[in-house]
């Protein structure tokens, strides 16, 4: 139990934390834009699943080989969603 | 992080598991207690009974007496009596922001009931998802755990290599403490696994709003009430001049809205009461199913014509509506409902044993000396375990034993609650760890039995001379039984343990591989 291990599962704990949370978050945002039925009802939709996704990412967090691995799953999902989420809104702004 | 999926579940299960174990314990224990609200609010105003009363006279009533309290209040909001709760309850508040007071009104005389000052199942109830904290705090800390409660379901499932053979084995007679506790976790977990997972992620979902508002910031630029409107969970409402004004006669109001739906409404809301364009909602109880969606009919205050309706939802709202509805059960009729009590008898279980096998998977073998960390774990657990039912059986007597005339007498009850807590904790601290489980086991199921006894002695009213609070009496007498017997075994677990040597002891991950 070396503090490198420890290190490593402290960095897991707060990818898995924040890193989830704000993936859930943007998949939510951007859902609730996209998703092809009344505004009312995607919002609902995609509130509904938003805890799904959280523990999806976080189980995946920990599931990883390595902390490096887990970083680049929790960007490589938080980074075209928050995209995605800007276009959608930078194009709803300008139409 | 161990190697390999499974492991690393193992791993996380066990240690997410510990975190957020005592907290979810307290809340399982009260939501719990929560399916039978209304009941305990009814034992713990013993003064009240039953009657008649009509909702255009008590809507009345109630507004004479809010007038007179917070004429320019930003909200007032009449409960109408029902067979369970037979006062009128009113709420006022200057802002949405708090503070919130309420007060419960006799319905024959529109004068501040009698009966004596308590929270009820409300405390209870709040406790659940607020753990008597500032409101939105409670909520957040409540909905951490409850993500991380989900985590360790998730977890726990990968971790049953075989979860269906689980579901019939219980070595009662183990060599092993730790498979006994093991299986006791198992089969109050996989059991009832399916409420667990549905218990959580409804419970999620009835707070969504606060803790996932980013749908409704994207698509409604953080407009809840037009969200609310358009999802047809909210009538359009008219909107406040800023002039002062005076309100409609409230009485035609109310013939009005139980003529439009077939039946009376279960409360009025009012808002901007004092402005010259007031709004009275009516609000239904939920039709006979599965959704909690509430009917609602707008009226403009000022006129007293009707504004608008709730629309229909459409399915993600209804879909949603069901969740909360079922994590309420307010469908559910007495057989269900007790069902669902049992259920979250067994998530509360399920986390006790949980906590139980942390501490026993690590406990020292041989000659070596307990580590801090573990005994702070044994005790945490004792006091939460223990201490957290025997709280609620101090909260029962502090209603019966604390004078009817007490100043803050409702604060003083919350305090009893607390004071149980933190006694049986402290007290289990103290003890030698061979004594304090059936110890403390004994002194909380004494705390249950003295319940009916205390009440009996002191309101004159028992079982064989009015069967009134019979199901309560009994439901105390069953509790104060079990607790007994519990901790008679946990006696005699000790007693055996100390003469026959202990099995050589695995680690957790390895237990919950096993």
């Amino acid at each position: 139990m070396d503090l490198r291990y420890r290190a490593a599962v402290l960095g897991r704990v707060l990818l898995a934390a924040l890193g989830g949370y704000a993936v859930a978050a943007l998949a939510t945002g951007l859902l609730a834009l996209v998703l092809p039925m009344p505004r009312s009802e995607a919002v609902a939709t995609a509130t509904l699943l938003s805890f799904a996704v959280m523990i999806a990412v976080v189980v995946g967090v920990f599931a990883v080989r390595s902390l490096g691995r887990a970083a680049l799953l929790v960007g490589g999902l938080a980074l075209p969603l928050g995209a995605g989420l800007w276009l959608v809104q930078t194009l709803a702004g300008t139409a | 992080m161990r190697q390999g999926f499974r492991q690393s579940m193992a791993w996380l299960h066990a240690w997410s598991g510990l975190v957020v174990g005592w907290i979810l314990f307290a809340v399982f224990v009260t939501g719990t207690a929560s399916y039978y609200r209304a009941e305990i609010s009814r034992w713990m105003r013993p003064e009240l009974r039953t009657v008649q009363a009509d909702p255009s006279q008590s809507a009345e009533r109630a507004v004479a007496f809010l007038k007179a309290r917070m004429p320019d209040a930003a909200g007032w909001y009449i409960e109408f009596p029902k067979p369970e709760k037979p006062v009128i309850g009113v709420h006022w508040w200057k802002s949405l922001a708090g503070p919130f007071h309420q007060a419960l009104l006799d319905p024959e005389t529109g004068a501040p009931t009698a009966a004596r000052d308590t929270k009820g199942g409300d405390f209870l109830y709040r406790f659940h998802f607020e753990l008597s904290m500032p409101p939105t705090l409670g909520r957040y800390l409540v909905g951490a755990c409850a993500l991380v409660l989900l985590v360790a379901l998730v977890s726990g499932i990968v971790t049953h290599r075989r979860i269906f053979a689980d579901f019939f084995t219980f070595r009662r007679h183990a060599r092993s403490a730790q498979r006994g506790w093991l299986d006791a976790h198992n089969v109050a977990g996989v059991l009832a696994l399916p409420f667990h997972l549905m218990i959580t992620y409804t419970g999620l979902v009835t707070l969504a709003p606060l803790y996932m508002p980013w749908g409704v910031q994207t698509a409604y630029k953080g407009d809840e009430i037009r969200f609310f409107t358009e999802a047809g969970m909210m009538p359009e409402m008219p909107v406040p001049v800023g002039r002062p004004g005076s309100l409609a006669p409230i009485a035609p109001i109310v013939a009005a809205a139980t003529a439009r739906i077939g039946e009376a409404p279960e409360g009025m809301a009012i808002y901007s009461p004092g402005d010259a364009r007031p709004t009275v909602v009516a609000i239904f109880e939920e039709p006979h199913g599965l959704a909690h969606l509430h009917p609602q009919i707008a009226f403009d205050g000022a006129t007293g014509a009707i504004h608008g309706e709730a629309g229909t939802a459409r399915a993600a709202t209804v879909t949603s509506a069901v969740m909360v509805g079922i994590h309420e059960a307010h469908f559910a009729g007495p057989v269900l409902r007790a069902l669902f009590f049992l259920c979250g008898v067994m998530g509360a279980a399920t986390v006790a044993t949980g906590l139980v096998l942390w501490t026993v998977a690590r406990a020292p073998k041989g000659a070596q000396a307990a580590g801090v960390g573990l005994a702070l774990v044994q005790v945490l657990n004792l006091g939460t375990i223990v201490g957290m039912p025997a709280a609620i059986a101090g909260y029962f007597l502090a209603n019966r034993l604390l004078p009817i005339g007490l100043a803050d007498r409702a604060a003083w009850e919350i305090g009893s609650f607390f004071g149980v807590w933190g006694l049986v904790a402290v007290l289990g601290a103290l003890r030698p760890a061979s004594r304090r489980w059936p110890e403390a086991l004994r002194l909380a199921g004494a705390l249950y039995l003295a319940v009916p006894v205390v009440s009996a002695l002191t309101t004159g009213e028992h079982l064989l001379r009015d069967t009134r609070f019979l199901g309560f009496d009994l439901a105390m007498l069953a509790l104060g039984a079990g607790l007994i017997v519990a901790a008679h075994k946990a006696g005699r677990r000790h007693a055996s343990a100390r003469d026959s040597r202990r099995s050589p002891g695995m680690t957790g991950e390895e237990a919950l591989r096993a």
